[in-house]
């Protein structure tokens, strides 16, 4: 089981790969963003990712690199399930509670504040 | 080619600056020169619905004030050139739609403001009218969300990236006589040396400025000490000394006369601007608002305005593509009649 001192280290040491694309390799932030999505879904399809979960608990699942994660992990389920169909179907099955989060806090919050530029 | 000097320089000998206006948002309210604007606003969005909607404003603004500190009225505007940094310049258009003069969009990046005073004054040279008036404008918040990212995105930005100026700012120049001249302007040729950044404008800027300033001197036969005043437009603490140590390359030395609108519009130890200001509003707030007043009070008597643009679009960056720049030299003088 992961503790504070794992989640703390682990998910720092992610974000600091982030942050050393944008300021060594002159990534955009969508660029990195896009980069630790398709690390976490290599290493769950490596079947790394769960064990890092296991050992850090939110430093692995909180940076953005444990949406790749669930991306793979639920199309690789579904497949399990329902054949090659499950791989398509599955994409979004672990992940749509947070795409549709996104999606509707970002329509009501919208309602509410204005930018300020 | 009477009017014509050297390779890339123009002369006018019957162009008169009647008026101009500058006005600018909280930022540049709160920074050093505030005294030298016509008027500030505090609020991003201008009491509009949309920070574009607030640029037009600030531009029309711009254009009432300078017509009515010239005693005209907007139907005694032969032509109107304006340009911003919008898609397909919708600032200037949207102006141009308020005034109901002749207009000419122009698009020159930050470097807009002085090709605008070049245009302007050669239709007046020409003899093609009475009245020209140049202005541009830019926005914060309109210009991040046009080259960079959304403010909400939360991108982060070096220390090199500038801050846009919110502001506007306009020129009318004539053949009817006043005391501020236009005489030269000397238009400038692209110089791209590769630089991809769109955080590192002033970098990319900085050899187009020096082009341009080592050709209006050679063109006129001019020292940079003949000028009280030598402005560039947008290269703030990062283009700035780029810009000295290139032209001390080409043995000419830029001394005490030597400034920057990006970097005087600001304080940059008590303000969060990055490396200093950029925009079209740079250069004309500074130029139409401080260099007008110090002329008018006999502090300055030649000045010579060297506005610089990028001329990078969203897509051009994403696809890899370096920054073609740009800079526009115009001297104004003090010369009573």
């Amino acid at each position: 089981m992961g503790t504070y001192w794992t989640a703390f280290y682990v998910g720092g040491l992610i974000c600091v790969f982030g942050q050393l694309m944008i300021d060594v390799i002159k990534l955009t932030p969508a660029h990195v963003m896009a980069t630790l999505v398709v690390i976490g879904a290599v290493l769950d399809g490596l079947g790394l990712y769960e064990p890092l979960i296991k050992y850090a608990g939110a430093g692995a699942t909180v940076p953005i690199t444990s949406f790749g994660n669930s991306l793979v992990h639920g199309a690789m389920l579904e497949a399990e399930r329902n054949g090659i169909v499950g791989i398509i179907t599955g994409i979004f099955e672990v992940t749509s509670a947070g795409i549709s989060s996104a999606i509707i806090f970002g329509f009501l919050i919208s309602l509410i504040f204005k930018p300020k530029g | 080619m009477k009017n014509k000097v050297g390779k890339q320089t123009l002369k006018f000998s019957n162009v008169s600056i009647l008026s101009s206006s500058s006005v600018v948002g909280e930022m540049e309210a709160q920074g050093p020169l505030t005294k030298e604007f016509d008027e500030l606003y505090d609020d991003q969005y201008m009491g509009k619905d949309s920070w574009e909607k607030a640029e037009l404003f600030l531009l029309e603004r711009s254009l009432d004030i300078a017509i009515k500190k010239a005693n005209l009225s907007k139907t005694d505007i032969d032509y109107y050139l304006a340009g911003d940094l919008l898609n397909q310049n919708i600032s200037a258009g949207f102006s141009a739609r308020t005034l109901g003069q002749p207009f000419l969009g122009i698009y020159g990046a930050c470097s807009t403001s002085m090709e605008g005073l070049t245009i302007a004054s050669t239709l007046i040279e020409g003899g093609f009218g009475k009245y020209a008036m140049a202005a541009v404008s830019s926005h914060n918040a309109t210009a991040e969300r046009q080259y960079r990212y959304p403010t909400e995105y939360g991108g982060q930005k070096p220390v090199t990236a500038q801050y846009t100026v919110t502001g506007a700012g306009a020129v009318i120049v004539s053949t009817v006589p006043s005391n501020i001249k236009v005489t030269y302007a000397t238009i400038g040729k692209i110089q791209d040396l590769g630089i991809k950044n769109p955080f590192d404008m002033g970098s990319a800027m900085a050899p187009a400025a020096a082009d341009t300033i080592a050709v209006h001197m050679r063109d006129t036969g001019r020292q940079p000490s003949d000028y009280d005043l030598i402005l560039t437009g947008d290269l703030a603490s990062v283009g700035y000394p780029i810009v000295k140590e290139l032209l001390k390359r080409d043995g000419i030395i830029l001394g005490t006369e030597y400034n920057d609108c990006g970097l005087l519009i600001y304080d940059r130890e008590r303000q969060q601007v990055f490396a200093g200001g950029s925009g079209c509003a740079s250069c004309a707030t500074v130029t139409y608002g401080y260099v007008m007043n110090q002329l008018s009070k006999k502090k300055l008597n030649k000045v010579l305005i060297v506005a610089t643009g990028a001329l990078l679009s969203p897509v051009s960056y994403m696809q890899g593509e370096s920054v073609p720049c740009i800079a526009h030299a115009v001297a104004i003088e003090r010369k009573e009649n």
